[in-house]
């Protein structure tokens, strides 16, 4: 199983698409560790320091990853050590590649994620899988609980999609 | 409780039920291309589970850069060629056959109705226009799908899209999708299923519901389906007409995937088309769309005719038909690459690709290419282009470019002009 949690970098937009995560003329990479300098490379938000190489965690706003279906999208975050991304909510495709690598895309409400995003800058995020449940330490500390359905923490817990297949199938 | 389409091939391609939310299917049919494979193929061989589950039921194609434009994409077709050989995968089109994936695979009838279908690629959804379930998905699900013929999804909701009224002329199926995702926002769809029924569907060539259909992603939706009808029975009967003692017979059969009229779904929306105009996108994503007369004598560098979208015939002979005894506007190129070989063909026969030559057009081989800006017409930083395909992300098409999407009627009049132009005056 993967390690979850730590800084928080902050993505303060909705419909981030995969276009923005890793642009398209990195798809010709066969290695995700040659997708590693390129991350986030064509995203434009105002203000926005990006601080990868310390971030363990994205916090960002609605319908994040949306777009095309490239997992280069979530392998990017991957070799960069970013396992988690907390967000209003997910494109489809995006969310499951999340889970199918082991990783975890979880859903909070917008009133959830301004609460997170009023405790800029310097926040740590940890997560416990058990309890289902986000601490978040910034200029105060925050509990949050979040929903995880059972194949997605099954996947999780078994290192994606692949290992429970070829277990299961 | 009656059930919707999607229901019953969800139901008759229950492998498992994981959880309450997840279902396992068995794949009808795994689509590989040489952007999204190779890396799944690699990973499979590293693993030692270089295995496909069925040669026949899964089909591959070169098509997003084709011919190679370097030695990593000549690389990658390489990978995915190697593996299609290795594994004697039946239906492999590479050079000289090969076609942009959402419309080659159709037009060779590996599509029908009732039947699960996988590719990793978003524009996957095109293939519900044959009353499929067709979605796209990543890298890992490929190789799952590749190594044992199944795939986990969320049971989706289905929403219903009634579309009445009369198509006025010079408004076509990509105005029509353009102007629904404008309707329901980037995300409106997200987890559902997009099915469009109604008169103006049923009236629909084949080509407009793959438009139709191949757009649903663009509004978030898992998959777009239409009902299989006679219309999806003529386009299938050379593949099918051994099976059957008559199409009547296929119209029947295909009925019985058709949802059942006290279905439940998520919403059920009506949209009367008969006073749309034609839809051009103004921004970076593609909800936001304006009605042409108020994006009318915007600039473009470029028009690009082609893609799963609207690359094919009867998008040919429409832009035809506006460019006709035309030239191109002197600061604008023009490109056009018919989206499969057959396609290619019959618009030579057609005599469609002496028109777009004469015009002033440059017309290359079937490719997904410049749609996502990897090459055949990439656009320098600050460049405009109307283009049929299907995405207006920001560098979508080449870094710091523009890409206004439009039907092939709209693309064939700026093409003309210049600058951004209603067809309607031009047909």
């Amino acid at each position: 199983m993967k390690t979850f949690g730590g800084p928080a970098l902050f993505l303060d937009r909705s419909d981030i698409n995969t276009d923005e995560i890793i642009p398209a003329k990195y798809l010709t990479e066969n290695s995700k560790q040659a997708l590693k300098p390129f991350i986030l490379e064509d995203l434009k938000l105002p203000h926005f320091k990006s601080d990868i190489k310390n971030a363990r965690v994205i916090v960002t706003r609605g319908n994040f990853g949306c777009g095309s279906s490239r997992e280069h999208a979530v392998w990017v975050f991957e070799v960069n050590d970013i396992n988690v991304v907390i967000a209003e909510s997910f494109a489809r495709i995006f969310r499951q590649n999340m889970f199918n690598c082991g990783m975890l895309a979880i859903e909070l409400t917008r009133e959830e994620i301004d609460l997170i995003f009023a405790l800029v800058n310097d926040v740590t995020i940890s997560v416990d899988l058990d309890k289902k449940r986000l601490t978040v330490w910034g200029k105060e500390e925050i509990y949050f609980d979040f929903t995880l359905n059972s194949f997605d923490r099954d996947l999780v817990i078994a290192g994606g999609w692949l290992a429970y297949a070829d277990k299961n199938y | 409780m009656g059930k919707t389409i999607t229901e019953k091939i969800f139901a008759s391609h229950l492998r498992d039920k994981p959880s309450a939310e997840n279902v396992v299917l068995d794949i009808d049919v795994v689509m590989c291309h040489e952007i999204t494979t190779p890396i799944a193929i690699n990973d499979l061989v590293e693993r030692g589970m270089d295995r496909v589950f069925d040669r026949t039921k899964i089909k591959a194609v070169i098509d997003h850069v084709t011919p190679s434009k370097d030695s990593k994409t000549a690389t990658q077709a390489k990978i995915l060629r190697d593996w299609a050989r290795r594994h004697e995968i039946v239906d492999f089109f590479d050079i000289g056959s090969n076609g942009v994936c959402h419309a080659l695979f159709p037009e060779k009838g590996f599509i029908r109705p009732g039947y699960t279908v996988i590719m990793g690629d978003s524009h996957t959804c095109t293939h519900g226009a044959f009353g499929a379930f067709a979605a796209g998905i990543g890298t890992t699900d490929l190789e799952v799908g590749i190594l044992k013929g199944v795939c986990s999804f969320r049971m989706p909701q289905t929403m219903k899209i009634e579309i009445i009224g009369l198509l006025p002329d010079g408004v076509f199926a990509k105005d029509v999708i353009l102007y629904i995702i404008k309707e329901l926002t980037v995300n409106g769809a997200t987890d559902k299923v997009m099915e469009f029924c109604g008169p103006v569907v049923e009236q629909m060539s084949m080509e407009a519901r793959m438009t139709l259909c191949n757009m649903a992603i663009e509004a978030g939706a898992t998959c777009g389906v239409c009902m299989p009808d006679r219309v999806t029975a003529e386009y299938l009967w050379p593949f099918i007409s051994d099976d059957y003692v008559s199409i009547d017979a296929v119209v029947e059969d295909f009925s019985k995937w058709h949802s059942d009229s006290d279905a439940d779904y998520a919403a059920e929306l009506v949209f009367d088309v008969s006073s749309l105009v034609p839809q051009v996108t103004y921004g970076y994503k593609p909800d936001e769309v304006k009605d042409v007369m108020a994006m009318e004598g915007t600039p473009v560098d470029q028009v690009y005719m082609g893609s799963c979208t609207n690359g094919r015939i009867e998008d040919l002979r429409v832009a035809a038909a506006v460019l006709k005894g035309k030239k191109l506007a002197d600061s604008v190129r023009g490109i056009l690459s018919p989206a499969t070989p057959k396609i290619f063909s019959q618009a030579n026969e057609e005599g469609l690709i002496r028109i777009f030559m004469d015009a002033g057009f440059c017309v290359t081989n079937p490719t997904c290419g410049a749609c996502l800006g990897m090459s055949n017409g990439v656009l320098a930083s600050g460049e405009v282009c109307a283009s049929t395909t299907n995405r207006n992300f920001n560098g979508r098409m080449g870094k710091g470019g523009m890409v206004h999407l439009m039907s092939p009627a709209s693309a064939a009049a700026t093409a003309v002009e210049g600058v951004i132009t209603d067809p309607r005056k031009m047909i």
